[in-house]
């Protein structure tokens, strides 16, 4: 059970901001697994340059939002009206491109960041020993969810990526460069990608396709919490971490099935997911 | 005599023949009667060997858990292809068949990325055999794939060489007659490590296994619980996990949980990597003994030498022999001088699986696939990296010592990459099981 509270909350961190950049945007991002891979590697070069694992994650963060500025003018919004399947290519070979470039910079060998010196060991919970970082990755990311929210929810801009959401033309017709929004929110989604790689890295040493199973779950848990739907994709995270934990004490070897069974589950009974709406039209 | 020794004319005649009617007729396995010179159409024979060069297709995992290891074999395939086409001293002292080339022709390769998936290894094969008429294929990291490929090889009729591949299965129920492998597998490698570790560790200890979930998986954990009930020890719980795991912990709370005193971790390639670094993090090294028994390339590097150190497992090759074996030190030589490192063991399992295949070349005189296959089977001794070997007959399996390892202290280290001590060097005839005690059955020549 506890053990499934950290993998959910790393899923639900990495599921945000793929949650964000498709509810606003309306694109679905096959980068995002590389996105998450690049946060790592960012991080783990600024590691190497200053040793101090809060400028990894700061770099991690700011590079990958960095990287998804540059990706969004450059790329993607040549695609926001464009179809489904042309967006899911480009994200798609975007993806690759990624990661065959991590590849050739870093090689094949797994780089690891060792956890700050005061998260490092174990910890005694009375009903189990578990490793302090973990523990310290439910915090971090609670206040990475919690800072996530109050921007979406709780500021002008948020009302703003809200609003376009529902109605990109009328925000527009207000005077208020919508283009421009959806930068930053692509930044943002990116950010959180970038993020969760980062604080992720002490956890498990990245190679360049770390993203790929990542992202697959992380769209497993976009679709059980409602696509689009920010406190959704939070849901949906630690339901995934809590599944694939149970499932893994009795027959490890069902987690990933029963996963996607459950996903299946969820389709049938709410077809746009738990906390999801109607849908975009 | 061969077609190649034949004068210019009928040899010019039966090149321009050949490719007439290769492509069309080859693949399905007709007899040409305007060719039979020696040896009716087999496979890609004639095609693939009626030009000046031959083809050699690699498969290996490029991307995903085992790609360190595939990127290292690509290593010693390019660097003994290098060798076989310069007529490279090495290859002489490894054989003195050898000389320039293989039959006089030039050796050319492509290289595909397998992923470790044995149906996207299977296809690249199946394309190196279809569009450049491959004479030989190899690589591996996972039996998974190995033994898709030894299918392949035995119905297409194309000779194939395993490059890492641990399952006891890729010579035993799954052999064929078309494959060959040179590195250590389960048997050998548990009978070679288990009598170490129950002097080092003791008696009646209880085991924690961490298996990946396939082939190799589980006959090193056969192998090792059999080979260690000598010494009393009894299994105290087994965590199956599938290829490609990032998360750990889910198994790794069973382990902490089972009362074990040792682990076994049989996780081979950045699962072995993330395993063994998670077990730090949850406190199990440190608390119960770890033990490496098939050990992957770069494991030391990934984890670091502190976790490694103290640790007993077995490997095919360490370079560090190259003060006991001289044709290591030139082949480690030969390694770093091209690629500014040393070489780990797919490269060196790589390297020699392509010199004892162009030997067998040599000795059968042509590329004909059942007289290279008997010349393999008449167990010629070679000499390797790690003394003389030769191919068993009966089951295509290489008889060679196991290397048993243990961790070096990071203070004992006298370089970046001396990471271990090499314990033991076992000679190999002694740790093979029976050839058909694993159900292998090689099946036909044509």
């Amino acid at each position: 059970m506890f053990n499934g509270l950290v993998l959910g909350a790393l899923l639900a961190l990495i599921s945000s901001g793929l949650t964000i950049i498709y509810g606003t945007l309306g694109v679905l991002n096959l980068a995002h697994g590389a996105m998450f891979m690049i946060g790592g590697y960012a991080g783990y070069v600024a590691y190497q340059l200053s040793g101090s694992f809060l400028v990894a994650i700061a770099a991690g963060a700011i590079f990958m939002m960095f990287v998804g500025i540059v990706m969004e003018r450059l790329i993607i919004r040549h695609f926001y009206s464009r179809p489904h399947e042309d967006q899911i290519l480009v994200t798609f070979g975007l993806g690759i491109v990624y990661v065959e470039t991590i590849r050739f910079f870093f090689g094949s060998l797994s780089k690891s960041v060792p956890a700050p010196s005061w998260a490092t060991g174990i910890t005694n919970l009375g009903f189990m020993i578990y490793p302090t970082y973990r523990l310290a990755v439910i915090g971090i990311v609670a206040i990475a969810l919690l800072v996530l929210y109050l921007l979406l929810y709780r500021t002008k801009l948020g009302m703003i990526v809200r609003a376009g959401i529902e109605d990109a033309v009328m925000v527009g017709s207000l005077g208020i460069n919508v283009y421009r929004v959806f930068m930053i929110v692509f930044g943002i989604g990116a950010m959180a990608a970038g993020f969760a790689g980062i604080v992720n890295v002490p956890v498990a040493p990245i190679t360049p396709d770390i993203g790929e199973a990542i992202l697959v779950e992380a769209f497993v848990v976009v679709v059980i919490g409602g696509v689009g739907s920010f406190p959704g994709a939070v849901l949906g995270g630690l339901i995934a971490g809590e599944i694939l934990s149970i499932t893994a004490m009795f027959d490890p070897s069902l987690s990933q099935a029963m996963l996607f069974a459950v996903m299946t589950l969820v389709l049938m009974l709410r077809p746009h997911g738990l906390l999801g709406s109607q849908g975009r039209s | 005599m061969t077609v190649f020794d034949k004068p210019r004319t009928r040899r010019a005649f039966l090149q321009a023949g050949s490719v007439l009617a290769g492509g069309a007729l080859l693949p399905s396995g007709l007899i040409l009667p305007a060719f039979a010179a020696e040896h009716p159409a087999l496979g890609t024979y004639p095609a693939g060997s009626s030009g000046d060069s031959v083809f050699v297709g690699i498969s290996v995992p490029r991307t995903g858990t085992y790609a360190a290891s595939g990127e290292d074999l690509i290593k010693g395939y390019v660097l003994a292809i290098e060798h076989l086409n310069a007529g490279h001293d090495l290859m002489h002292k490894i054989s003195p068949n050898l000389k320039k080339g293989v039959l006089g022709k030039t050796v050319k390769y492509g290289i595909a990325d397998s992923q470790a998936k044995p149906n996207t290894a299977v296809q690249a094969l199946s394309k190196f055999i279809s569009e450049n008429k491959a004479v030989m294929m190899t690589g591996s990291v996972s039996s998974a794939e190995a033994v898709a490929n030894n299918k392949l090889a035995q119905r297409e009729k194309v000779i194939y060489l395993p490059g890492i591949s641990g399952s006891n299965d890729t010579t035993g129920k799954d052999c064929v007659r078309y494959s060959f492998r040179e590195c250590f597998y389960a048997e050998t490698a548990a009978k070679a490590i288990a009598p170490v570790l129950i002097k080092n560790i003791g008696k009646n200890k209880k085991i924690a296994f961490l298996t990946p979930d396939y082939t190799y998986g589980h006959t090193v954990r056969q192998s090792m619980e059999e080979h260690l009930k000598a010494g009393g020890w009894t299994v105290a719980t087994n965590q199956v996990s599938p290829l490609g795991t990032t998360d750990f912990s889910s198994y790794l709370l069973n382990v902490a949980n089972s009362g074990a005193d040792v682990v076994i971790n049989i996780n081979f390639g950045r699962d072995a990597v993330l395993s063994i670094k998670q077990a730090k993090d949850f406190g199990i090294i440190g608390k119960m003994t770890l033990v490496v028994p098939y050990n992957t390339p770069f494991l030391a590097k990934e984890v670091g030498a502190d976790i490694m150190a103290g640790v007993f497992a077995a490997t095919d090759y360490w370079w560090t022999l190259e003060e006991k074996f001289p044709l290591a030190k030139m082949f480690n030589d030969a390694f770093r001088g091209k690629y500014k490192s040393n070489p780990e063991w797919g490269a060196n399992a790589a390297y020699m699986q392509v010199a004892m295949w162009a030997d067998a070349v040599e000795r059968a005189k042509t590329f004909y696939p059942p007289e290279v296959i008997k010349a393999y089977e008449a167990g010629y001794k070679v000499q390797s990296t790690v003394g003389e070997v030769w191919f068993r007959g009966a089951d295509h399996q290489l008889v060679r010592p196991v290397i048993v390892t243990r961790g070096k202290k990071p203070a004992d280290m006298k370089g970046p990459d001396d990471y271990y001590d090499v314990v033991d060097v076992v000679p190999g005839e002694g740790l093979m099981q029976a050839p058909d005690a694993f159900g292998c059955k090689l099946g036909d020549y044509t």
